[in-house]
């Protein structure tokens, strides 16, 4: 073969072994294709630990058992024990891992908005669905408008009149 | 000097050998099962719509404890509003993904439109529908990664590598159910993870500990004893999108033909 054959080959054979070997520096050591093979599991392993170390920022009832027990056990004797505590009053961690108890976090930010309410006690009479089995308004704006509802309704104790 | 006959067959010779070899390395690669048995884990996710009320406690949640931006217009997982009236007709909405709650009769018909009102009387059936990523057995959105930047772990949860993605967006082009966006923030693909990082702490994920009617629930299909792989295996449950062999592991219990 002619010169101006081989020198443009061998221009492209050198970007070739140019990019292979920095494909081994660039490449982490432990990407590859793990246990479900190289179609389904092709990655960099150590980022399974960056999903997995995630701060998690809703404790759970129990947790909040742990110091506010007489608000739990008064709301395990009413309807509203199915709601776990911080849906209404904010998650007890955050981002930076730090959870209610420390000093570092303010208070949660308790959600009393008449809109909270209204995710279930507005009544649609929808067949086939749990939401036409609870109490609730057509139309909530006709029931005294302008004011927050736990202004009567103690949501711990849902009933008028509740401790 | 080559003759372009000889080209021709060579290159041809060649293209069928490659994909050849191709045909066998996926073929042995299916055949590799999951960890079944011996104590695996495999998680899976059973919604009852008959319980969900539309309540979007679940949505703000998830935002909440996987740092979804809370004002932006994208979540992991949206609750969806079906109306069938008694003529037939199909009404479905979910503003804002539900994150506030159904909390009007009020149908959302899109920008630009009235929202409709449809009667009590003219209901024939109406329901909620939750949705979240499936975790697919077949995840089309992993196979269509050019990087390797989404894969699936051995509980078969489908993850993002943030650092590895170029945001090409071939992923979210190829879920068929539309739980992949772009991340506001980081510009990356975003979806669903079962939340692992409390599956791993023994908690359930934060969609599931928000809901106050056990409408949403997770549970391990590799462990026969599990009330969740119990149901799954005994009672009838369906699947969205069958026909697309993607083998999605988010269970329904009554779904209708109505949801998308």
């Amino acid at each position: 073969m002619k010169n101006h054959v081989w020198r443009p080959l061998i221009v492209v054979i050198g970007i070739v072994i140019l990019i292979l070997a920095a494909r081994v520096v660039y490449v982490p050591k432990d990407f590859g294709s793990y246990e479900r093979g190289y179609m389904y599991s092709w990655h960099e392993k150590n980022n399974e630990d960056f999903w997995k170390n995630f701060k998690i920022k809703y404790k759970g009832k129990a947790y909040c058992k742990d110091c506010h027990e007489d608000k739990v056990t008064m709301i395990d004797k009413t309807p509203h024990r199915i709601i776990m505590c911080e849906n209404c009053h904010g998650p007890a961690g955050d981002a930076e891992g730090v959870v209610h108890y420390d000093d570092k976090r303010p208070k949660l930010v308790i959600d009393r908005s008449r809109e909270l309410c209204y995710r279930c006690h507005v009544k649609l009479p929808y067949p086939t669905s749990g939401r036409s089995e609870i109490k609730g308004f057509l139309d909530p704006e006709q029931h005294n408008p302008g004011i927050e509802c736990v202004s009567c309704h103690n949501p711990h104790s849902p009933k008028l009149g509740g401790a | 000097m080559l003759s372009r006959r000889n080209f021709l067959k060579y290159s041809l010779a060649g293209a069928a050998g490659l994909s050849l070899t191709k045909a066998v390395g996926a073929k042995t690669e299916e055949k590799k099962p999951v960890e079944v048995g011996k104590g695996g884990v495999r998680w899976a996710f059973l919604v009852d719509t008959y319980k969900c009320v539309g309540c979007g406690l679940c949505v703000k949640a998830c935002k909440n404890e996987n740092e979804v931006p809370y004002d932006e217009n994208v979540t992991r997982t949206w609750v969806e509003r079906y109306v069938v009236t008694k003529d037939g007709e199909v009404v479905a909405d979910s503003p804002k993904g539900a994150r506030d709650g159904f909390t009007t009769p009020k149908i959302d018909m899109g920008h630009g439109h009235e929202p409709r009102i449809i009667k009590p009387e003219e209901i024939s059936k109406a329901f909620f529908v939750p949705k979240l990523c499936n975790q697919c057995e077949n995840p089309p959105c992993v196979q269509v990664c050019p990087v390797g930047a989404t894969y699936q772990t051995k509980e078969g949860i489908v993850l993002v590598d943030r650092t590895w993605c170029i945001g090409c967006g071939y992923c979210i082009m190829a879920c068929p159910y539309g739980v992949r966006f772009f991340h506001p923030k980081y510009h990356t693909a975003e979806k669903c993870t079962f939340c692992i990082h409390r599956l791993h702490a023994g908690l359930k994920p934060a969609c599931v500990e928000a809901c106050p009617f056990g409408a949403r629930r997770i549970g391990n299909l590799l462990d026969p004893s599990d009330p969740i792989t119990r149901i799954v295996q005994d009672e009838r449950v369906s699947v969205l999108k069958e026909e697309y062999g993607t083998k999605p592991q988010v269970y329904y219990i009554g779904l209708s033909k109505e949801v998308k």
